[in-house]
């Protein structure tokens, strides 16, 4: 029996956040594909800046992301990252986990129901003994086999004859490789589904940490998906008119689920967790989870400054998330329906006009102003993987500008502003995964900070780049505050 | 900088200043903006 506040306002029952490794892919990110045209041996090239999987794990951001540490002691470790790893880092974190690429190379071909992907013998069979003794999506689970491998012989032909993309590990092994879904359709091309299955494969394994939680809702018992993932899939009558939440739903057993995808660029998962507590609140459904994938062609996206650093591409995971949102359970974290900061068309650009449309207004709605908010998490990109490309520290550069919509609204003085940047807000600490990066990866840290620790509110904002897609020169945003139950 | 009767390629950041906040302060300063573009780094 569900406790139902008077307000009757939704719940954030359960996180998962998960990264897959794969260095292998890294080369078919967009920008590597696009730069190494030009380079004769790209493998070999891009090999000395190739991480294992022990050095990925041991990535403090990494671990942050998936919840062993926390934002303040990533603030507290030494800098560089990547040259100080985290002692006794585990695959496995209160959040999720960093999963190695041969068993992420099974999860891959166990999502892909057209049997378009194929990986050698040797990688399917040792994927297939790993995976299936996960703890999480192992053979108890009820997922698909990892299909059987085929010879080099046959991978050979479909590359050569049947446009399939290869999958080259970092040694220079063929791996596999991915056959396109249509012989004529560019919606459907070996690349374009490898980047829409390596979506629906992170989403699944985030899906599936989330329902083997203690005490989480039985996959038969969830209701509504909303995928909000990087890949629009489709075919070439519509693209982008899939359905990535229904894929996902059935691949985890969620059998009396259907759902659907929302789009937004990089703010899609603020509002696909509002819908969901909507569609909460509004009771039609009581349990609707929110689910999202990685982005492969975000991989290495800014590997050239990396090279030229002479560090590792720390653009080598893929990132998922899921969310269960629910009716009010009394402990959860509350999702305030009544402070929903948005950027509206009438918004303008202007930075100061966006930050009140996102902070203020809707905190001053509830009687409430920023220092009310314990932390607010912004955009979360890793500075490590953004400033050697010259791209400077978003996190950082967000957070300044917040303290000074506090200086403007005479809430802090100027010299304050380090402080408030320093105890409100947190260092990056995302891959450079798009959708996921934007406020979601420190969902798992708040909703424990807002249950056993001591945060009393947090502030969650995403922010979406919709010129990109040329049809608008508006950008997008939108807010969600959570707050401690009762 | 005098921007009266001069072409303008207004350029803006998400995480900075966009690209319409750019091209209004350059036409109120008498410009002609002839592109206006937003990059996004991440």
């Amino acid at each position: 029996m569900h406790l139902v506040t008077s307000n009757a306002m939704p719940v954030i029952r359960a996180v998962s956040l998960v990264l897959a490794h794969v260095p292998s892919l890294v080369r078919l990110g967009s920008k590597p594909l696009r730069v190494l045209r030009e380079v004769e041996q790209p493998i070999e090239y891009l090999r000395p800046h190739l991480r294992d999987w022990n050095a990925a794990r041991a990535y403090a951001p990494n671990q942050v992301f998936i919840g062993n540490v926390s934002v303040d002691e990533l603030a507290a470790r030494p800098l560089p990252w990547h040259r100080h790893p985290v002692a006794e880092a585990g695959r496995f974190g209160p959040d999720g986990e960093i999963m190695p690429e041969d068993e992420f190379l099974g999860l891959l071909a166990t999502c892909d129901g057209f049997d378009l992907l194929a990986l050698t013998g040797e990688v399917a069979d040792r994927a297939r003994s790993t995976l299936d003794a996960h703890p999480v999506v192992g053979r108890a689970s009820g997922r698909p086999t990892v299909p059987v491998g085929v010879g080099t012989a046959v991978l050979d032909e479909r590359i050569a004859r049947h446009r399939a993309v290869p999958l080259v590990g970092v040694d220079g092994r063929l791996l596999g490789a991915m056959l396109p879904g249509h012989e004529d359709d560019d919606t459907l091309t070996g690349q374009v589904l490898l980047e829409n299955l390596a979506c629906k494969a992170t989403a699944a394994l985030a899906l599936r940490h989330l329902l083997a939680r203690p005490g989480a809702i039985a996959a038969t018992d969830v209701r509504y998906v909303i995928n909000c993932g990087e890949e629009a899939v489709g075919d070439r009558y519509q693209r982008g008119g899939g359905n990535v939440a229904k894929a996902v739903a059935e691949w985890a057993g969620c059998a009396r689920a259907t759902g659907s995808d929302v789009k937004a660029f990089c703010s899609g998962p603020m509002h696909a967790l509002m819908l969901a507590g909507a569609i909460v609140r509004s009771a039609l459904f009581d349990d609707v989870l929110v689910v999202a994938g990685g982005s492969l062609a975000k991989l290495g996206m800014k590997f050239q400054g990396h090279v030229k650093h002479a560090m590792p591409i720390v653009e080598d995971v893929l990132a998922g998330f899921a969310v269960h949102v629910a009716r009010d359970d009394g402990v959860s974290p509350v999702l305030r329906l009544d402070a929903i900061g948005r950027h509206e068309v009438g918004s303008g650009s202007a930075p100061l006009a966006v930050m009140k449309a996102l902070y203020s207004e809707p905190l001053a709605r509830v009687g409430l102003t920023l220092l009310d908010v314990d932390r607010f998490s912004l955009e979360l990109h890793n500075p490590e993987a953004t400033e050697p490309a010259g791209s400077g520290n978003v996190p950082l550069n967000n957070y300044r500008t917040l303290a000074s919509l506090a200086v403007v609204q005479k809430l802090i003085a100027r010299e304050g502003i380090d402080d408030f940047v320093r105890t409100r807000g947190m260092p990056g600490f995302s891959p450079t995964q798009g959708h996921i990066a934007s406020a979601i990866p420190y969902l798992g840290h708040a909703r424990r900070g807002l249950t056993e620790g001591n945060l009393t509110r947090t502030m969650f904002a995403g922010k979406g780049s919709l010129f990109l897609g040329r049809m608008t020169q508006l950008p997008d945003g939108l807010s969600l505050v959570l707050e401690r139950n009762g | 900088m005098e921007l009266r009767g001069k072409k303008v390629i207004a350029l803006g950041e998400r995480d900075g200043v966009p690209g319409p906040a750019v091209a209004e302060c350059a036409k109120r300063a008498g410009a002609e903006v002839v592109l206006t573009l937003t990059a996004c780094y991440v």
